[in-house]
C-alpha cells in the first residue's frame, strides 16, 4: 500500500506529468459514493475523526443545505515510489437524460474508473456511459466493487467486464468501498494507467466547463478543467460561445472544501466564482479563455442543451400559482436545461408547459418541487417536439398536443432514440415483444457474459416517455434497465387525439399518437374519463376524436335520483348544512361547457399514466 | 332522526329560548314529537338514535315516560317564562325507535300530559308509529281509547327475502290482520314502505306495493333506502356480502310507486307520501315542511320553536341524567338566520305537492327547470314552482339550482 502524500503538490504550479484526472462510472447503488469517501479517507484529506459524520453522512447535509457542498471535483494527493501526484476525482451526472453533462465530465479526464457492483453486473447506463468513455478516449480501469457482500458473484462478471472492454478478467480490479479493500491498489493503478493531462502552457487560456452550480451565498460556482495557458484569480475571462466577460472573484480547488488558488495551470481541475447569478451564464461544455488575449477556437463539443420532453405541471390548489412559479425560477438558477413558459388549461387552471431533458429530469424536478417547495403538483401526460408540416409548407415544432395545427398536415416528424436494454436472457422474448409494439427497429444484440444480453433498438422518443418504463420493468421483473440516447427524427404516421366532453375538447387529454394506436388511446381515455365523471343533470357523451372524426364514445348516463328521502324534523338542518357545503364545493368543480368535473377526477385520468410511472 | 347531532351553539341549562322570540310564533300551529328511543332489535340499515335493551346503559325503558313527562313540565316552564302565548296542540306524533314495544298505558301517559299541560286542539291528529308485530287488536283499541286517532305501521316490504334484508322481524303474513284491527279500532293507518333493497327486484318491489294498496289504508309513505354511515348494512356493503342500491332502479322503483299509487286512488303531497284524501295527509309531518312550532321529547330529538332549532342530548341515559337533575336535556342549539331560512324554506316546500312561490328567482333560472322538466310549466305560469315526476326524483338538484 503507498503511504499518503507527506507534502501534496501546490496548486497553480503542478507539473502536469504529476496530475491525473478521472471519473467513477457507476450505476446509482453500486457503491460510487462510498468508495469516494474511502478515497477522501485514504488519501488523507479528510480526516478519519471527522469522516463518519461529515461524510458518509453527506446525502443527508446535501439534503439539508442544497448542492453546495457536492464536491464536483475533488484533488487528492497520492504518493506513489515516493512521487506525489495530485489526483483530481471529477464526478459524473448519474443517469441517463444527462448525457451530455456526462460527456462533458469525461471530456474533462483522460480515464475513467468503471465501477460495477459485484453482486449486480453492469447496467444499461453505465454501459452508455463506459462507451461515452471509449468514444472520449479515456483509459478505463474495471473495477468490481462490494467484493465483501455475500452474494457478490466476482468471477462472474469479471469476465463479463473483460468481454466488454478486452483484457483479462483476473486485471479486473477487486475492491471494497465499505472495508477500504483495493482502494489503495485503485489509486496506484490509477496513477500507473491513466495517462497524464497534455496542454500547451503558453497558448492563449483554454478551460472546459464541465459542471455549474448554484450557491445560494455565492452564485454560481463553475467548474472546469484548464486545457492549455493559466487561469489566475482576479483575471478577466470570456464566455467564448456568448462573449460575455466577468472577472475571476475567487479561483481554487476542492479538497474537498473549496480552497481558494492562485490560480489553475495545463491539466489542473478546480472552480471559478465570477459572482453571475444563473447557471445559464456558465453552461456546461463551454470555452473559459481570457478576455484580453482570447483564444481564437473553443474548445470542440460545445451544444444548448435541448429539451426533448415536455409536460405542464399544475398546482393542484390553483392558490399555490404563484408559489410555483417563484419555486421554478429558483430551480432554474441551478439548472440551466431547465425551461418554462406559462399555460392555461381548461381542465387544469393555471400551470406551467416544461421542457426537460427526459423522463428523469422531468421526475426530478417534479419531485424537488414537491419536496423542497411543499407543492401539490399534477403533470399532464409527458411529450416530445414534433416537426410538423403543413399542406402550405410552414413547418412548426410542437411541443404541446394544443399547438398541432388543425389544416391539412403534409409531414410530421418525431425524435428517435437509440435506445440500450440490459436484461437476462430469459426475457429476451418479452422486450422484443415490447419494443415491436413500441415501434422499435432491433439494431443488434449482444451477450454479456453468460446469462445476460443488451438488446439495442431505434425507437420513437415518444413512444418511451408514454409508460414504456414503466412496462420494461414490470416485464422483466424489475431486471431490465434501460438507456437512451437522440439518434436524430424521422417521418412518422402520427395525428392528434383529442377527448371531447359534450363536445367540448378537453385540453389536458389531447395526445399525438400514432394512427395505429389512435383507438386504442381513445378508448382508454374515454373508459376512464367515464368511470371517473359522476354523473350530471343531462347526458355526457365523451368521444375521441381525429380532427372532426370521432373515434371512440362513452356515455355518462343523466342522473335520475338526487333527492333525499326523508326530511324530518332533524333532517332539516342537516339537510340544509349539507345543501351549503355541496354548494362550496361546486366552486372547486372545473367546468367543461356545462359539465361540472371535479379536479380529482382530472387528476386521477392523469396519473394513470403518472402513477405507474412512479415506480 | 339519523346520523350525529348538527353543530350549532351551546343551549343554555334552562332551556330558555331566546328572549324576545315568543312573537315569531304567532300564527303558527303547535306540536309535540314524542320519541322512543327502543328497539327489540337493531334492524341492519337503521342509524336512528334507538338502543336495544343490552344498548341503555342503565338507562331503563320502565321509567321512560316519567322522563318523558318531565322535559314536558321543563317545556312548559320555558315556554312561560319566555311568555309565549298559550297554544293547544294540533299534532302530536310518538315514533321511533319502536313506540309500542312501550304498554299502550304508557303511551297513555305521555299523551294525557302533553294534553293536560297544552290541550289538544280540536281534530287534533295523534300519531304513533307502530311495528306490526309488537300490537295487537287490544293495543290497539287501548291507544284509541286514550284518545289516538292515527297508526302508522312499518310494513316496510312484503317480500321475505327484502325484509330479511333489512332484518325485519315481523311476518308479512301478520300485517292485514293488525291493519284491520286499528281499522276496527277507529285509527286512521298508514304504512311505511321501503325500496331499493340490495336484492330487491323491480317485482318484488311491485309486490310490496300491490300488498300495501291491497291493505285499503288512507296513507302510504315510501321511502329509498339510504345506506347510512356507520351501519351494520353499510359494512355489509363495503365487505361485499350485498350490492350498493343502484340510483336508476331506484328511480324505476319511485316512478313505479307513483303510478301505482296514483292508479290505487292516492295523490302525491310530499315526495315521498301519498293520501287518498287531504284529510288523510300526515298533518304532523306537514307541520315539518310548513315551518310551524313543534317540540320534540326524548333523547336527540329536535324541536322548532319561533324560528329556534335545537336538539336533546342523543343517549337515553344522558337524557335521564339531565332531567334527574332539574336540567334541559338540549344539547345545542341555532337560529338560522334569513339566508339559512329562506333556504330551508324552499328545501322543505319545494318536496310539498303545493310547492313554493317562484317569487324572487331569475326567471331565466326558472325556465331553465321547466326546459330540463324538473318543475311544471303551469304552476310555474301561476308563480309557483311544483315538482314534475322527474323533479321530484331530483329534488336536492332544483334546490341547489335555485339556492
Amino acid at each position: 500500500m503507498s503511504p499518503r502524500a507527506r507534502n501534496p503538490l501546490q496548486p497553480s504550479s503542478t507539473d502536469p506529468a504529476k496530475i491525473r484526472n478521472f471519473s467513477i462510472i457507476a450505476h446509482i447503488d453500486h457503491g460510487k459514493s462510498t468508495l469516494a469517501d474511502r478515497m477522501l479517507q485514504i488519501t488523507g484529506i479528510v480526516d478519519d475523526r471527522s469522516m463518519r459524520a461529515q461524510y458518509l453522512d453527506r446525502m443527508d447535509i446535501e439534503r439539508e443545505r442544497g448542492i453546495t457542498i457536492k464536491s464536483q471535483a475533488v484533488r487528492m494527493p497520492w504518493e506513489v515510489d515516493g512521487e506525489t501526484f495530485a489526483l483530481n476525482m471529477i464526478d459524473t451526472p448519474g443517469h441517463v437524460d444527462f448525457t451530455y453533462e456526462v460527456s462533458r465530465s469525461l471530456a474533462a479526464c483522460e480515464g475513467a474508473v468503471l465501477l460495477v457492483d459485484a453482486a449486480q453486473g453492469i447496467e444499461a447506463q453505465t454501459l452508455a456511459n463506459l462507451y461515452l468513455a471509449l468514444e472520449n478516449d479515456l483509459t478505463v480501469i474495471p473495477v468490481l466493487n462490494k467484493i465483501d457482500l455475500p452474494a457478490a458473484d466476482p468471477d462472474k462478471y469479471a469476465k463479463e467486464l473483460a468481454s466488454l472492454i478486452g483484457g483479462k478478467p483476473e486485471d479486473v480490479l477487486r475492491v471494497s468501498g465499505k472495508t477500504g479493500m483495493g482502494v489503495a491498489e485503485l489509486l496506484d493503478l490509477v496513477v500507473a494507467q491513466i495517462p497524464a493531462p497534455k496542454g500547451d502552457p503558453t497558448a492563449p487560456a483554454r478551460a472546459m466547463i464541465f459542471d455549474s452550480v448554484y450557491d445560494a451565498y455565492r452564485g454560481v460556482v463553475t467548474y472546469v478543467r484548464v486545457i492549455d495557458g493559466h487561469l489566475n484569480a482576479r483575471q478577466r475571462i470570456q464566455m467564448m460561445s456568448t462573449r460575455a466577460s466577468h472577472e475571476l472573484l475567487e479561483i481554487g480547488v476542492s479538497s474537498p472544501e473549496p480552497t481558494p488558488t492562485k490560480g489553475l495551470g495545463v491539466g489542473e481541475v478546480g472552480y471559478l466564482i465570477t459572482g453571475v447569478k444563473d447557471v445559464r451564464q456558465s453552461k456546461v461544455g463551454d470555452t473559459i479563455t481570457d478576455q484580453i488575449k482570447p483564444a481564437t477556437v473553443a474548445l470542440p463539443g460545445y451544444t444548448e442543451p435541448k429539451p426533448m420532453v415536455f409536460s405542464g405541471l399544475y398546482p393542484i390548489d390553483g392558490s399555490d400559482y404563484p408559489l410555483l412559479r417563484e419555486a421554478l425560477d429558483k430551480l432554474k438558477l441551478s439548472d440551466a436545461s431547465l425551461n418554462y413558459e406559462p399555460e392555461t388549461s381548461v381542465a387544469l387552471g393555471f400551470g406551467f408547459r416544461c421542457g426537460f431533458l427526459g423522463l428523469l429530469h422531468l421526475e426530478i424536478i417534479t419531485e424537488r418541487l414537491e419536496r423542497e417547495f411543499g407543492l401539490d403538483l399534477i403533470a399532464t401526460a409527458p411529450s416530445v417536439p414534433y416537426e410538423v408540416t403543413t399542406e402550405d409548407k410552414k413547418t412548426i415544432t410542437v411541443t404541446n398536443p394544443s399547438e398541432y395545427p388543425d389544416g391539412k398536415i403534409k409531414s410530421v416528424r418525431e425524435p428517435v432514440v437509440k435506445t440500450a436494454i440490459l436484461a437476462p436472457k430469459d426475457y429476451v422474448g418479452v422486450i422484443m415483444e415490447l419494443c415491436q409494439s413500441r415501434r422499435g427497429t432491433l439494431l443488434g444484440m449482444e451477450f454479456l457474459g453468460e446469462d445476460r444480453v443488451e438488446l439495442r433498438y431505434n425507437m420513437p422518443l415518444g413512444e418511451i416517455v408514454f409508460d414504456f418504463f414503466d412496462h420494461l420493468k414490470s416485464r422483466t421483473q424489475g431486471y431490465a434497465s434501460l438507456d437512451y440516447e437522440p439518434a436524430g427524427d424521422q417521418e412518422a404516421d402520427l395525428v392528434k387525439v383529442d377527448i371531447l366532453l359534450q363536445g367540448e375538447q378537453v385540453d389536458a387529454f389531447s395526445a399525438i399518437v400514432h394512427r395505429e394506436k389512435a383507438y386504442a388511446y381513445g378508448l382508454l381515455m374515454t373508459e376512464r374519463l367515464k368511470k371517473l365523471i359522476p354523473r350530471q343533470q343531462f347526458e355526457v357523451p365523451i368521444q375521441a376524436a381525429i380532427g372532426a372524426r370521432m373515434i371512440a364514445r362513452e356515455t355518462i348516463s343523466a342522473i335520475r335520483k338526487d333527492v333525499l328521502a326523508k326530511c324530518y324534523g332533524g333532517d332539516i338542518t342537516r339537510k340544509r348544512k349539507l345543501l351549503e357545503k355541496q354548494k362550496e364545493g361546486k366552486k372547486r368543480m372545473k367546468m367543461v361547457g356545462r359539465v361540472e368535473v371535479p379536479q380529482e377526477a382530472f387528476i386521477a385520468a392523469l396519473s394513470g399514466d403518472t402513477e405507474t410511472k412512479k415506480k | 332522526m339519523a346520523g350525529p347531532l348538527p353543530d350549532g351553539d351551546p343551549a343554555p341549562i334552562d332551556g330558555h329560548l331566546p328572549v324576545g322570540s315568543a312573537s315569531l310564533s304567532k300564527g303558527r300551529d303547535f306540536g309535540a314529537y314524542v320519541h322512543v328511543p327502543f328497539c327489540r332489535v337493531r334492524c341492519g340499515y337503521c342509524d336512528f338514535n334507538t338502543y336495544t335493551s343490552t344498548e341503555l346503559q342503565g338507562a331503563s325503558q320502565s321509567d321512560y315516560i316519567d322522563e318523558v313527562i318531565k322535559e314536558i313540565q321543563l317545556a312548559q316552564e320555558s315556554l312561560v317564562a319566555g311568555g309565549f302565548p298559550a297554544r293547544p296542540l294540533s299534532t302530536v306524533f310518538f315514533g321511533g325507535g319502536t313506540p309500542t314495544l312501550l304498554p299502550a298505558t304508557d303511551l297513555a301517559r305521555a299523551l294525557a300530559a302533553l294534553s293536560d299541560t297544552w290541550g289538544l286542539s280540536a281534530g287534533a291528529e295523534v300519531t304513533t308509529e307502530a311495528n306490526p308485530d309488537s300490537v295487537d287488536a287490544e293495543y290497539l283499541r287501548a291507544l284509541k281509547a286514550a284518545g289516538f286517532t292515527r297508526v302508522s305501521f312499518g310494513v316496510q316490504s312484503a317480500v321475505p327475502h327484502v325484509l330479511a334484508t333489512l332484518d325485519r322481524t315481523h311476518d308479512p303474513k301478520r300485517v292485514p290482520g293488525v291493519v284491520q284491527a286499528a281499522k276496527d279500532a277507529g285509527l286512521e293507518v298508514s304504512v311505511d314502505l321501503i325500496y331499493g333493497t340490495p336484492g330487491e327486484s323491480l317485482d318484488d318491489w311491485r309486490q310490496s306495493l300491490e300488498h300495501a294498496i291491497s291493505l285499503d289504508t288512507g296513507h302510504i309513505s315510501a321511502y329509498a333506502l339510504i345506506v347510512e354511515q356507520g351501519t351494520a348494512m353499510e359494512r355489509r356493503i363495503r365487505r361485499g356480502e350485498i350490492a350498493t342500491p343502484d340510483d336508476d332502479l331506484q328511480a324505476d322503483m319511485y316512478e313505479l310507486a307513483d303510478t301505482m299509487l296514483r292508479e290505487a286512488g292516492f295523490d302525491w303531497y310530499e315526495v315521498s307520501n301519498w293520501a287518498k284524501t287531504d284529510a288523510q295527509r300526515s298533518r304532523h309531518n306537514l307541520s315539518y315542511w310548513t315551518n310551524q312550532d313543534w317540540w320534540g321529547f326524548g333523547p336527540g330529538s329536535h324541536s322548532h320553536v319561533a324560528g329556534t332549532r335545537f336538539w336533546n342530548v342523543k343517549h337515553p341515559a344522558a337524557y335521564a341524567q339531565r332531567l334527574s337533575l332539574g336540567e334541559s336535556p338540549a344539547a345545542g342549539r341555532e337560529q338560522p338566520d334569513a339566508e339559512a331560512t329562506s333556504l330551508e324554506r324552499v328545501l322543505l316546500e319545494i318536496r310539498l305537492y303545493g310547492g313554493t312561490s317562484s317569487a324572487g328567482f331569475d326567471s331565466a333560472l326558472v325556465a331553465g327547470l321547466i326546459g330540463d322538466g324538473l318543475i311544471t310549466y303551469e304552476a310555474a305560469r301561476a308563480g309557483q314552482l311544483v315538482l314534475t315526476l322527474a323533479g321530484r326524483l331530483r329534488a336536492d338538484e332544483v334546490v341547489r339550482r335555485l339556492m
